[in-house]
């Protein structure tokens, strides 16, 4: 499901990320709600962050994409209480995290819509989808994880 | 791993550490220039003896070398812009050291400058504004920021070992009480272990003192054959060991808790035939309390996980078997956000037997490592060890 942020969620409005043609499938995956990653099926590799092609066999044949179940673990995490950038000043403190998804690959992120006490090391959590206002034409949204 | 022989014969001849912290009249050349003064004067060399240039600074971007080579009037025959991050330096020594040995320069000259503190630059804690770039859309949107990946580090650390804040203190409490022996560092007020824990969390775990100051600052080294060094005002320091490396997410897979230091750390000791008990002082970039304690570990000085308890108890401290950064490091004497310029001069010093208060006893044998970018993310590490024959 993608949700729509009110005025003070995360990630803030200016912090917008913006696609390569190798990174714009996981965007426009995020975009319809899944979290997408990439499998070589010449060697079985899968890999993130995105790429033209697979840098374990360098092939580009074989890359393709695939929607992933969303579900992951806490790897390690950070409560961010300090952040001058324009856009974060307004969210801290805010949870940036490492998840180590289940099919492997490890992706950065955040965790929200939960009391910071409350994450652990190795805690549950499943991707959701924060869709923000865009001045271009650009469907995407932003995966951040939730704990289950 | 390459180990033909390097580096062979090659010498540090000449330091210099521009004693500015705040410099607001000043510009990042300048304070190159007036480095490279210092450090050729040192050697009792001139600038008409340079023929390899070397320098990196945080707005040194695409032909910054040549833009150095410019402001100085200079036009030697090896160039080397190479900017890794803060270990940028350390690994220029290790790149003069290699055109001294290939023929390609004979005296080099490694510059670095920055007016990071006067320019009022949020180092650490200023991740992800707005940015278009497609390459960094990956971590924007979460709002990375240097001091928030080494805090991850650090969570992972204690999770795994069983690391404590409090240990993690220790090391800012030492670096603090080194430089109170050092009359050019910037905070010299003794701090405890509770001043540490009870000062404003940056990024959990790490607390304000957890992290290095930010100054102004600027440093100079002259690199040459140990022929010519050998006639030269000061004793030479050998060169004998040096390696760069990198870390990084890979495909997403590597291990978090290994650093590149492992892999520069395991080339240096090999080259230069030295022990970890060998080393009489560790110079060890210090942008953040776990840093020290990240590259110790990867450096092999005590195996993983034990960290916590070697820095314990004043374990780096002067006096100890291994003290580290006794000049104050990044955490007390100054960081103008790209430290590793001054690992290598502090190192030198020491070997040189010229620091006063703060000199290790019969130094003879120092390590340095730089750190260069983010650990916990991406990051370059590059490791010398350097010695003296009294």
């Amino acid at each position: 499901m993608v949700v729509k942020p009110d005025s003070a969620s995360f990630p803030p409005p200016n912090a917008q990320p913006h696609a390569s043609w190798e990174t714009r499938g996981f965007w426009e995956g995020a975009g319809r709600g899944e979290l997408v990653l990439q499998w070589c099926t010449e060697c079985s590799a899968v890999q993130h962050k995105p790429r033209g092609l697979c840098v374990d066999c360098l092939s580009d044949e074989g890359l393709v994409h695939f929607v992933a179940s969303g579900e992951g673990t806490v790897h390690s995490f950070t409560v961010t209480e300090q952040n001058q950038a324009k856009g974060f000043v307004d969210v801290c403190p805010y949870i940036m995290a490492y998840i180590r998804l289940a099919e492997g690959p490890r992706i950065l992120s955040a965790i929200t819509e939960c009391d910071p006490d409350s994450v652990a090391i190795g805690s549950s959590v499943r991707a959701a989808f924060v869709a923000q206002e865009r001045t271009d034409e650009e469907a995407f949204a932003v995966p951040v994880f939730h704990l289950c | 791993m390459v180990q033909n022989g390097f580096p062979q014969n090659v010498a540090i001849a000449g330091v210099y550490e521009h004693p500015s912290r705040f410099s607001p009249n000043k510009t990042e050349f300048q304070i190159m220039a007036e480095s490279a003064k210092g450090a050729l004067d040192d050697a009792g060399l001139t600038r008409n003896d340079v023929d390899g240039l070397f320098g990196a600074s945080m707005s040194m971007g695409l032909m910054g070398i040549v833009d150095l080579a410019e402001y100085l009037d200079l036009y030697p025959d090896y160039l080397d812009g190479t900017n890794i991050g803060g270990s940028s330096f350390v690994a220029h020594v290790s790149h003069a050291a290699a055109a001294i040995n290939a023929g390609l320069c004979n005296v080099a000259l490694v510059l670095y400058g920055s007016t990071a503190a006067s320019n009022s630059m949020a180092i650490g804690t200023g991740g992800s504004g707005g940015s278009k770039n497609p390459d960094v859309a990956f971590s924007t949107p979460y709002g990375m920021t240097t001091v928030g990946s080494y805090a991850m580090y650090a969570k992972l650390h204690m999770e795994t070992f069983g690391t404590t804040s409090e240990q993690l203190a220790e090391i800012a409490v030492t670096m603090r009480k080194h430089a109170a022996l050092n009359p050019l560092a910037k905070m010299r007020t003794p701090i405890s272990i509770d001043d540490v824990l009870s000062s404003r969390m940056i990024s959990r775990p790490l607390h304000l003192l957890d992290c290095c100051i930010i100054s102004d600052g600027g440093g100079a080294i002259v690199v040459t054959s140990a022929e010519r060094a050998r006639d030269l005002r000061k004793t030479p320091v050998s060169i004998l060991g040096s390696s760069e490396a990198v870390q990084h997410q890979g495909t997403g897979y590597n291990d978090l808790l290994t650093i590149a230091a492992k892999q520069s750390g395991e080339v240096a000791f090999g080259q230069a035939g030295v022990s970890r008990e060998d080393i009489d002082l560790a110079m060890i970039y210090d942008s953040f309390t776990i840093t020290v304690l990240a590259t110790l570990e990867n450096l092999g000085f005590c195996e993983p996980g034990e960290g916590g308890d070697f820095v314990s108890n004043a374990g780096i401290a002067l006096g100890s078997k291994l003290p580290v950064n006794p000049d104050g490091g990044g955490m007390s004497s100054n960081h103008p956000g790209m430290r590793g310029i001054f690992l290598v001069i502090e190192a030198v010093k020491q070997l040189r037997n010229e620091c006063e208060a703060r000199q290790v006893s019969g130094a003879e044998i120092a390590l340095a490592h730089g750190t260069g970018g983010t650990i916990g993310d991406k990051h370059s590490g590059a490791t010398l060890i350097l010695g003296i024959d009294r």
